[in-house]
């Protein structure tokens, strides 16, 4: 067979992963851009519940100290799940995540892209919005500084955990999809919402929290690993 | 183009069979394309066209036999095989958020493209007007749209094209001109598997017939 790829080699251009990975986040970048109204939804989301706290319960400084760790987390989990369906929806409904699959690149090194792309719209913002919210629940500057390394490390788990969720849903029929979405990623979403909160609270009472983000860094490192291939893999059941 | 047609090339389809809901759709179904060769699939509504063709694109499993590109297995080796492939489906696969050109430089960066391919002249070739090529898709009709799902065509190297009813939406200029891309590239060597219902002229191709379902 040596033959016919060396003759395909002299008339045409191969593929070149690397130029195909910044084709696609590029691609969703500009995607997202052009629907900039959506790009607002989590980021409005997220301010709303957290402000709404202090009006809900009691204004105190320090029960709103007490209570912010664990309320700016699940808020921005709560934000990120709603934004996760955006990552493979318009191109399972337009036939482009047909040739997505259809392409000689490997198609976990294409996932990964895509929630790339979708980290960088959705949870970057999420990230620079929540120390401004963590002010006005009053939180210490110290507290502050570990909010923004949970957030670092944390809101990428979520894009790449929530792409396994929307590529096993994303072929259902409108409906039972968000439901089961939900319901297959916010127990995966636990994990980071424990430790996240936990090193945030930690810090504001003057305790270490090296533990809490070295688990926090290797669910990190263990989900760029396996996420992509279990999407990956999970995309070409939602199509069969 | 020469090398398209060297003997290697070839698809082989083993007894295949797919099933629905307890329901044959189609049962031991082989044919083999050679170079050059253009397979035409016919059946009634229902009769699994299109299914047959997501199966040859490894995008469906069949319930039952295999898909061989080169003699080799096309699910052991899916990027060798996808690289000579070039499919057209049902949807166009085309984003309305992107113009022509943005929606063709990602056929370029994701496949095998041909040397030396310009995306303006093949928007000018597909019988895209000039001017129309910074528009958003989503101004575009469906005949255009389509147009630039087959311009896909033109950007790759494919040996292999399979395409799902070519001619939706296209008016009798653009049907005459997909006739004419797909006898070149038979005579150039490449393969072309398509359904249709409307009745094509291929000239003196080597033209296939298919059909499916009783």
């Amino acid at each position: 067979m040596n033959d016919v790829t060396n003759i395909a080699k002299t008339t045409a251009i191969e593929p070149s992963l690397g130029r195909a990975f910044m084709a696609m986040l590029g691609r969703d970048l500009t995607l997202a851009y052009r629907h900039r109204a959506q790009l607002a939804n989590p980021l409005v989301f997220f301010t709303i519940v957290v402000s709404l706290f202090p009006l809900g319960l009691n204004p105190d400084p320090d029960l709103l100290r007490t209570i912010a760790p664990g309320v700016i987390w699940v808020a921005a989990l709560l934000a990120a799940m709603l934004s996760l369906d955006s990552i493979f929806r318009s191109d399972f409904d337009d036939g482009t995540l047909e040739q997505i699959l259809l392409s000689p690149h490997p198609l976990s090194l294409l996932v990964l892209a895509k929630t790339l792309a979708h980290w960088l719209i959705t949870g970057l913002p999420l990230l620079l919005l929540a120390p401004v919210l963590g002010g006005l629940l009053d939180m210490s500057g110290e507290a502050l500084g570990v909010l923004m390394i949970t957030g670092a490390l944390g809101t990428p788990i979520l894009s790449l955990i929530g792409s396994i969720g929307v590529a096993l849903t994303v072929g259902l029929r409108s409906g039972g999809g968000g439901v089961l979405l939900s319901l297959l990623v916010l127990p995966l979403y636990i994990p980071v919402l424990i430790f996240a909160a936990n090193a945030v609270g930690n810090a504001a009472g003057g305790f270490e929290v090296t533990g809490q983000l070295a688990i926090l860094g290797s669910l990190l490192a263990l989900s760029v690993g396996l996420a992509p291939l279990a999407a990956a893999a999970a995309l070409r059941i939602s199509l069969n | 183009m020469n090398d398209k047609t060297n003997g290697h090339v070839r698809l082989e389809v083993d007894r295949l069979e797919l099933t629905r809901n307890d329901r044959v759709i189609f049962t031991d179904l082989s044919f083999t394309l050679e170079a050059g060769q253009i397979l035409q699939v016919e059946g009634h509504n229902g009769a699994g066209k299109t299914s047959l063709l997501r199966i040859l694109c490894g995008l469906t499993m069949p319930s039952e036999g295999v898909v061989r590109w080169c003699g080799e297995n096309m699910r052991d080796d899916r990027d060798r095989y996808y690289a000579d492939l070039c499919y057209v489906g049902h949807y166009p696969g085309v984003k309305e958020e992107l113009t022509p050109l943005e929606n063709l430089a990602m056929v370029k960066s994701l496949g095998r493209i041909r040397e030396g391919v310009d995306i303006e002249e093949v928007l000018e070739r597909i019988g895209l007007p000039f001017g129309h090529e910074d528009q958003l898709c989503s101004r575009l009709s469906a005949g255009q749209r389509r147009r630039i799902a087959l311009a896909r065509l033109l950007v790759t190297d494919a040996r292999l094209w399979i395409l799902d009813e070519p001619f939706t939406a296209l008016d009798i200029a653009g049907r005459r001109m997909v006739e004419e891309m797909l006898m070149s590239h038979a005579k150039a060597g490449g393969m072309v598997i398509l359904t249709t219902h409307h009745a094509v002229e291929l000239g003196d191709c080597n033209v296939k017939m298919l059909h499916l379902g009783a």
